[in-house]
């Protein structure tokens, strides 16, 4: 910031006041960098920083308490659904979100995220599915698409012994519990807009009350999936939007009222 | 305030209540639902939180975020329960945070069965979960002690940023008996400094148990282990019977401690001079009381339902140097005060020794027994 010249300059792009100013842990070319800076941008556009409890989970995210710059608490393997449930009954006004990998939510975590999402929690969860365990460094994850290579399935996800991949947007959105339940990807500026705006509308649809909200965050891992990130974007808009396909999978009548 | 007759799972409930519990998560577990039941329909009636989660780990983990906000929270359960919570509760431990829990042991290992056992002394006293860390074990003997511990459980949990559990057993739990219910407290208006509420006009904070530095989780695990000698210093609790001139002394806990209480009673009609320390806290343990007392008597005799679990403590509190005999059931039987007398008489009669194990003496006589 310092070096702008207020004189002959003019900001147009700045840190969000709802991140910290460090440095991340990520790697190079990690999309965890855009849908943090996408989730703080929300936040303070729609000014409830100060409301923002934010639960951070096992894997990547982990830290994710050193770089969101509102209050955190960081929960075991999995379980921050369950965490969230219990601030949230608490702390009724406050907004809640978890921020969980595919391992997180889709493996170890699945108990708890159906249940919250059945419960109709009124929580916001950004689930971040880039195919694999990257914390670990790159084991088969519930959503690695049959045949790709990770460290725990060498030869290829073989289907016959290691089963299929997790749909989760879509397993969520068959619950009577949710309400807005979508998958967005992070791989050009087009989908990068439309996940900002359903970030708007998760967060929107908890302030009204109106129950469980997931957004699917297709990502990448371009270190544990041994390529440059511009070609991991390629593979994730070639493999994985094939797969997951992006969408609305559940938006409740009073949602879809929501204008933004 | 009069008495009223009361189940002790209920009792505990309400006294819960009257604690001013904010929050409360559990899952239905025999010998302990009653007490989730009777939270379901109290804690919406007062507009405080209720979940009846999809599993023990995730309430537990519903107890961790509700405690991060400083509010009063608790859960409760019951053994193959508690062990499924044992993940939280070392997170929450980790975290320095407070929470109550209530553990109605049954018989075991694995599913075992319904009936009241200690089986859990050893998972409850001594950690549980993973990691460097201590709870504070309080046990009571009857209902009353059961509804007067939940308010200080609450308090002792807060003062020192403690995992607090309330370890009773499945004859506590279901079991009806008078008691007096304390006055209902208001509930917390003021929050700690490290309280998760949002950051309105106030730096952020943030809550973690995770500390990749080694030397960090040193100094975080030293605070945690100087907090703890505060609790030693100043929260041992027990209760003595008839220890005056007691040459004997039975050390039994909750219904045990209330089982032996009768046998001793019948023992002093005999003649015998045989006292009771019953402890409160397991955890911190009356290790200096019982040494004290040890060194004025002739023997003593422990009573568990579990397989000299508290035992191997009272030997180490004795220093071995006191002869001593151990009487159990164990696996969801419940002694009687005669086996017990039978026991008291058996310890007077000798032979006194302090060679060998008692552990291995009572199998020997369980062995002759069957």
């Amino acid at each position: 910031m310092d070096m702008i010249d207020n004189d002959t300059e003019t900001l147009v792009y700045s840190r969000p006041n709802s991140l910290t100013d460090v440095s991340t842990h990520y790697c190079p070319g990690c999309t965890h960098g855009i849908a943090h800076r996408l989730i703080a941008e929300v936040i303070d556009e729609m000014n409830i920083r100060e409301k923002m409890i934010g639960v951070a989970s096992v894997g990547c995210s982990v830290f994710a308490y050193n770089y969101f710059n509102f209050d955190f608490v960081q929960a075991p393997h999995g379980r921050a659904p369950a965490m969230a449930t219990g601030v949230k009954r608490v702390l009724p006004e406050k907004v809640v979100m978890t921020y969980q990998g595919d391992g997180d939510m889709a493996s170890i975590g699945m108990a708890e995220i159906v249940h919250a999402a059945t419960r109709g929690e009124n929580i916001t969860v950004f689930f971040i599915n880039n195919t694999n365990y990257g914390m670990t460094g790159g084991q088969m994850a519930p959503t690695t698409l049959p045949g790709q290579k990770t460290t725990s399935s060498q030869n290829g996800r073989d289907v016959e012994t290691q089963g299929y991949p997790i749909r989760a947007a879509e397993l969520l959105s068959q619950l009577d519990g949710s309400s807005y339940v979508v998958r967005r990807s992070l791989n050009d500026p087009k989908n990068i807009r439309l996940a900002k705006k359903a970030i708007r509308m998760a967060f929107e649809v908890q302030l009204r009350g109106l129950g469980f909200s997931m957004i699917e965050f297709l990502s990448i891992c371009p270190t544990n999936w041994g390529m440059s990130a511009s070609a991991s974007m390629t593979w994730l808009e070639n493999n994985m939007i094939p797969y997951y396909p992006l969408g609305d999978y559940k938006v409740h009548p009073a949602v879809a009222e929501i204008k933004i | 305030m009069a008495r009223e007759l009361m189940k002790g799972n209920e009792a505990v409930a309400e006294a819960a209540v009257r604690a001013g519990v904010a929050a409360y998560f559990g899952y239905p577990i025999t010998p302990q639902t009653e007490l989730l039941e009777y939270m379901s329909r109290r804690m919406p009636e007062l507009g405080r939180a209720f979940v009846q989660a999809e599993s023990e780990l995730a309430a537990v983990n519903m107890v961790y975020g509700a405690a991060c906000t400083g509010q009063r929270v608790m859960s409760s359960s019951s053994s193959p329960g508690v062990s499924l919570m044992m993940e939280g509760v070392s997170y929450i431990a980790g975290t320095e945070l407070p929470m109550v829990l209530v553990d109605v042991m049954r018989g075991g290992p694995g599913l075992g069965n319904i009936a009241p056992a200690q089986g859990d002394y050893n998972q409850i006293v001594h950690g549980g979960g993973h990691g460097d860390y201590h709870s504070i074990v309080l046990a009571p003997a009857n209902v009353q002690e059961a509804v007067d511990f939940m308010a200080l459980a609450f308090d002792l949990a807060e003062k020192y940023r403690s995992v607090t559990v309330v370890l009773m057993d499945g004859m506590l739990g279901q079991m009806m008996e008078p008691c007096e219910l304390p006055a209902m407290l208001p509930m917390k208006t003021e929050f700690p400094d490290w309280a998760v509420t949002g950051a309105k006009g106030r730096e952020r904070r943030f809550l973690t148990s995770i500390n990749l530095n080694p030397t960090q989780q040193e100094i975080t695990n030293l605070r945690m282990l100087n907090r703890w000698a505060q609790v030693e210093a100043n929260e041992i609790r027990y209760r003595e019977y008839f220890m005056e001139d007691a040459k004997y002394a039975v050390v039994a806990y909750g219904s045990a401690g209330r089982i032996s209480l009768s046998a001793v009673r019948t023992a002093r009609a005999e003649g015998i001079k045989v006292g009771l320390l019953r402890p409160i806290t397991l955890s911190p343990f009356p290790r200096e009381a019982i040494y004290q007392a040890s060194r004025k008597l002739d023997g003593m005799l422990v009573v568990e339902m579990s397989s000299g679990q508290m035992l191997d403590d009272v030997l180490a509190a004795t220093r071995f140097t006191v002869p001593t005999e151990f009487c159990a059931r164990i696996g969801g039987v419940v002694p009687y005060p005669d086996e017990v007398l039978d026991s008291i008489r058996n310890l007077v009669k000798g032979p006194l020794t302090t060679e060998g194990h008692p552990r291995d003496r009572w199998l020997k006589r369980m062995a002759e027994r069957n």
